[in-house]
């Protein structure tokens, strides 16, 4: 680890130019200098030691995963999930389209901390400028011990889950398996897998580069370093920002240009995440403690917000519909749960409900909960359930035929926030340790 | 050791028959599908439990640490 790197913000995005193209190698070694060589077990310690976990939404701790697949025999693939299938998040394309080296880093360095001499980026088949950049950015990278190898693959909900990923890599459909034995155990090929996020190995490449005392010079002593977070709803500038963990919420909505009407509520975590009153969310920090205390987590980074002037019912409601639909269809609890609990809250938000539908869907939410093959039931239930308790007061009225609100047209699907490339910009303010 | 019962809810195909073999620990949701409220295994009733786990017809019931 050489001493230094630089201060503040940003880190992942520095250099990063508003053009389109994704960062040369020379450039990408100009603002982060060389790929620095580690033995395993040092570089394993300093991820310990900067608190890093992982930013595809379960939050696990980074060095923990890693041990888990060092310490095995016969190590087989690092595979960067760049499925990214959250819809509303466009970080991880951001990073793979543009700064493809600083992922690569992360991924090389990885394996040679497992022990593995193979990488895997696994991205959506409809980013083409993903997968270009990262094809041209594989091939200059010549002169590695470790063989990198592209493979887009579908784009469905759930296809992203880690289960899924390595199924489809095995020649599989791109489904959830019924686990244990988990990738870390029994992945790619039969061998133990290691099975990243992009931005965790981004962060990964630069720990290795500039040490944990430098990730710790930003944000919360909890939650170390920077992150990037997917903004988008009724900002000014919705857009994927880099900022320190700690950053007040209300701060991130000014990084992105500040609400265009009054705000009612936040989506703090995307579609797996939670709803918040709006008066309640603006003074919480971004660090796990305080999405905690409201029921939230930062998920794969992802902060919607609804204005005053939408519905949050009927946006819940085409949420929820849309999440029924991405079910794999391979648990009967997740199949059935999902799409009942779903029409119910689509009668809820038309007010035609009859008596006690509110509370039947609460039962079903609660006994859906742990009974998938992964944790798509999981998230969803837990979106539906704060939507219901957010948005009580709507029920009522919407029973008695009122309500004006407009369309917020949240993203859902292939296709309305995608922003890889769009909008950068960066949040200079630090927190406070 | 403690048994415990789990469910592969992918090969699970709502026949029941646990449920029917084993109410003290299973119950039907509204679909059909088996709601396991405990999954560790009381000592008098694994005779009980390692009998619905050979009556599934799709094996996707499972007895652990047996």
């Amino acid at each position: 680890m050489t001493a230094g790197g630089h201060h503040g913000l940003p880190r992942l995005l520095a250099g990063l130019e508003p053009g389109g193209e994704p960062m040369t190698l020379a450039a990408h070694t100009r603002v982060h200098g060389p790929l620095p060589s580690l033995p395993p077990d040092v570089l394993i310690e300093e991820v310990d030691r900067s608190g890093l976990r992982g930013r595809g939404g379960a939050d696990f701790p980074t060095a923990r995963k890693l041990r888990a697949v060092a310490g095995r025999r016969r190590v087989g693939a690092v595979i960067v999930n760049g499925s990214e299938t959250e819809p509303a998040s466009a970080k991880d394309r951001l990073l793979l389209a543009r700064l493809p080296h600083l992922v690569l880093d992360g991924a090389v360095l990885a394996a040679g901390a497992v022990g593995s001499s193979e990488v895997i980026v696994r991205v959506g088949a409809g980013s083409a400028s993903v997968v270009r950049a990262l094809e041209s950015a594989a091939s200059v990278r010549d002169n590695e011990r470790v063989r990198i190898q592209v493979v887009p693959g579908p784009e469905g909900y759930v296809s992203g889950e880690e289960s899924a990923v390595v199924h489809y890599l095995n020649g599989g459909g791109p489904l959830p398996t019924f686990v244990p034995p988990r990738p870390f155990e029994r992945g790619f090929r039969g061998r133990p897998t290691l099975v990243q996020n992009p931005e965790t190995l981004a962060q990964l490449a630069l720990v290795a580069r500039f040490g944990s005392r430098w990730y710790r010079e930003l944000g919360t002593a909890a939650d170390p370093g920077s992150a990037l977070v997917t903004i988008a709803g009724a900002v000014a500038a919705p857009g994927v920002y880099e900022l320190a963990f700690g950053t007040s919420l209300d701060d991130l909505l000014d990084a992105a240009g500040g609400a265009t009407e009054p705000l009612q509520a936040l989506l703090v975590g995307g579609y797996f995440g939670t709803w918040v009153d709006a008066t309640a969310a603006g003074r919480l920090r971004l660090a796990r403690e305080d999405l905690r205390s409201v029921g939230c987590s930062l998920g794969s980074g992802v902060l919607i917000a609804l204005g005053q002037s939408a519905c949050g019912l009927h946006e819940s409601a085409g949420v929820i519909a849309y999440l029924a639909e991405q079910s794999a269809g391979q648990c009967g609890p997740c199949v059935f749960g999902l799409r009942a609990i779903a029409d119910s809250v689509a009668a809820l938000a038309d007010g035609i409900a009859p008596p006690g539908v509110h509370q039947r869907v609460l039962r079903w939410a609660s006994e859906v909960r742990g009974r998938g093959a992964c944790h798509h039931p999981d998230g969803a239930v837990r979106f539906v359930e704060s939507a219901l308790r957010v948005f009580e007061a709507d029920i009522e009225r919407h029973a008695h035929g009122r309500c004006d609100a407009r369309p917020a047209g949240l993203p859902l699907g292939n296709g309305s926030v995608r922003v890889p490339g769009g909008r950068l910009a960066e949040l200079r303010k630090a927190a406070a340790p | 050791m403690s048994v415990r019962l789990r469910v592969n809810p992918i090969a699970c195909d709502a026949h029941g028959l646990c449920a029917e073999l084993l109410p003290e620990l299973i119950r039907l949701d509204d679909w059909g599908y088996p709601i396991l409220d405990q999954s560790e295994v009381p000592p008098d009733l694994v005779g009980l439990a390692r009998r619905a786990v050979d009556a599934c017809p799709t094996l996707a019931l499972l007895l652990e640490g047996d």
